[in-house]
């Protein structure tokens, strides 16, 4: 429990670097948004196989983390700690896809070895362009942006108390499994029925807390709408920005970029 | 500046559970008045102050703020001049920084950003936590939160401050610090708490609940000295008024901050 608590206040990381300035920070955020979407995208958008002609597509989280200023160990922090559950989804490729697809010298690679890099690859590419988003534009104004998409205002609210919750339920978790501890001799864990007692309680107390800061922001005149800490302004560098990528990522999905560079880099030595 | 006024008649509240909370409160409040309300766990203080802002509505009885009765039409207009400072700042602050924090309440109120910037510069300055601005409520002190939690209800100009156990949490050196901030604000202050030396160096006007009711409603200084009352009301007399156990004096009354 101590290492989820010390994992969920390492999120609020992102809330630091997002206060920072920058170029990318000074971006619309619904250009990047929109920038980011497109990326999801692409990726995805690449055969199962495919491994080489993604390796264009870092150059974007590169970039973004250099001018952004998101130091790379942050980032590869949270890749860490999101990297389970990539791995749970392609661990399973190799032993059910066995058919030998390339010969790389020697060695012959199966389906399930090139299926499994790639999504590995993909996990590392998506998630950091998620990551970056948040690092550079700041969850509220990610949020604002969703609404001004056409985003339900009820699901961006929920997103945002989502992200606010998850500190006070992890303390307020941490706190009564710590109680629990004490009380239960030493390293016991606990039993399904005071997991269940346990889980109930959190719930209830989650809801109360809920009511109570609900109370609060309607104190606070809240009628529903979010209010961006930045106001939207849409500048020809936002235009420039989405443009400038879109190019890039058309050019890595369609142009085989890879491939070319490769065959160039061998007529060029050789 | 008739708005500044909080008059409530013949309140009466149960919960949705049926525990009833307030039975028949009634009050007035002048302008610049510092008021504590005490009472024992139970006695309907929250409940009141949440019926001050409109966060709950009378099912009997009505409040008024200034002008205006707090009906769900009203609302827009009391939380304007109503602040609510909740009894854990946690609750209250729920955005990613101290600064969005503060700003939230300015944003809903539509300024725009200079007027946004300034007030929430204002806000943390009168509760002397500039510094405090970029940083994430999550990870401020106890004192800290209670602060930035101040500054949020203060960057709304309210003209009425209410607020729940303003002291409770903090270190003695924090509650002092708190209590001098306090005393400055010219605001109407509506303080409820069982910090009762805290009420008796801040409020000149005590009203104690008890099971729901007033049952007086006077100046402070008697009625926190009166121990057969406090007693009646399962309360006690303030530190500052009991005999100490060492030289057997009392500190007697504390100079009074009336702000």
């Amino acid at each position: 429990m101590v290492r989820i608590h010390a994992a969920v206040s390492d999120v609020g990381a992102l809330d630091g670097l997002a206060s920072q300035d920058s170029p990318i920070h000074r971006l619309d955020p619904r250009a990047k948004i929109a920038v980011t979407a497109m990326f999801l995208a692409a990726v995805v958008s690449f055969p199962k196989y495919e491994i080489a002609e993604m390796m264009p597509l870092f150059l974007y989280p590169a970039v973004l983390s250099a001018v952004g200023q998101v130091p790379a160990k942050t980032l590869l922090r949270y890749l860490l700690l999101a990297s389970p559950f990539a791995l749970l989804v392609g661990v399973f490729n190799p032993l059910l896809d066995r058919e030998v697809v390339v010969h790389w010298g020697s060695w012959a690679v199966t389906g399930g070895w090139l299926s499994f890099f790639s999504i590995l690859i993909r996990f590392v590419l998506t998630v950091s362009a998620a990551l970056l988003l948040l690092a550079c534009t700041g969850y509220v104004s990610v949020c604002a942006a969703l609404n001004r998409f056409g985003a339900p205002r009820l699901l961006t609210m929920q997103f945002l108390m989502l992200y606010r919750f998850i500190f006070i339920l992890s303390d307020e978790a941490s706190r009564m499994v710590r109680a629990h501890g004490l009380r239960s001799g030493s390293g016991r864990k606990p039993t399904l029925r005071v997991w269940g007692s346990l889980a109930g309680h959190l719930l209830l107390r989650a809801y109360d807390r809920g009511l109570r800061v609900h109370a609060a922001m309607l104190a606070r005149g809240f009628d529903g709408t979010l209010h961006p800490p930045r106001a939207f302004r849409w500048r020809w560098a936002d235009s420039l920005f989405v443009a400038g990528c879109a190019l890039f990522l058309a050019l890595v999905r369609f142009g085989h970029v890879a491939e070319r560079l490769g065959a160039w880099v061998l007529r060029v030595s050789g | 500046m008739s708005h500044h006024i909080v008059e409530v008649r013949g309140l009466e509240y149960v919960y949705p559970d049926g525990t009833p909370a307030l039975r028949g409160v009634s009050f007035r409040i002048e302008h610049g008045e510092s008021v504590g309300i005490v009472g024992a766990n139970g006695a309907g203080k929250s409940t009141l102050l949440l019926q001050l802002n409109g966060c709950l509505l009378a099912k009997k009885g009505t409040v008024r703020i200034g002008d205006f009765p707090v009906t769900r039409e009203t609302l827009p207009r009391i939380r304007r001049s109503v602040g609510t400072v909740f009894q854990d700042p946690n609750d209250q602050l729920f955005m990613p920084t101290v600064e969005e924090d503060v700003a939230f309440g300015p944003r809903n109120m539509r300024l725009p950003p200079d007027d946004v910037e300034q007030r929430v510069r204002r806000s943390l300055e009168a509760v002397n936590a500039v510094h405090l601005r970029p940083r994430p409520p999550y990870r401020l002190s106890g004192g800290e939160k209670r602060s930035a939690a101040i500054a949020t209800a203060l960057s709304m100009s309210p003209d009425i401050l209410v607020m729940d156990e303003p002291t409770s949490g903090l270190d003695p050196q924090a509650r002092r610090k708190l209590m001098d901030l306090l005393g400055r604000f010219t605001h109407t202050k509506i303080i409820a708490s069982h910090d009762l030396d805290m009420i008796l160096r801040l409020c000149p006007r005590t009203i104690i609940l008890h099971q729901g009711s007033v049952i007086v409603d006077g100046p402070t200084a008697s009625v926190l000295a009166d121990r057969e009352l406090l007693a009646r009301s399962g309360l006690d007399l303030p530190l500052s008024l009991q005999v100490c156990p060492v030289c057997g004096k009392t500190a007697g009354m504390p100079p009074r901050n009336d702000g």
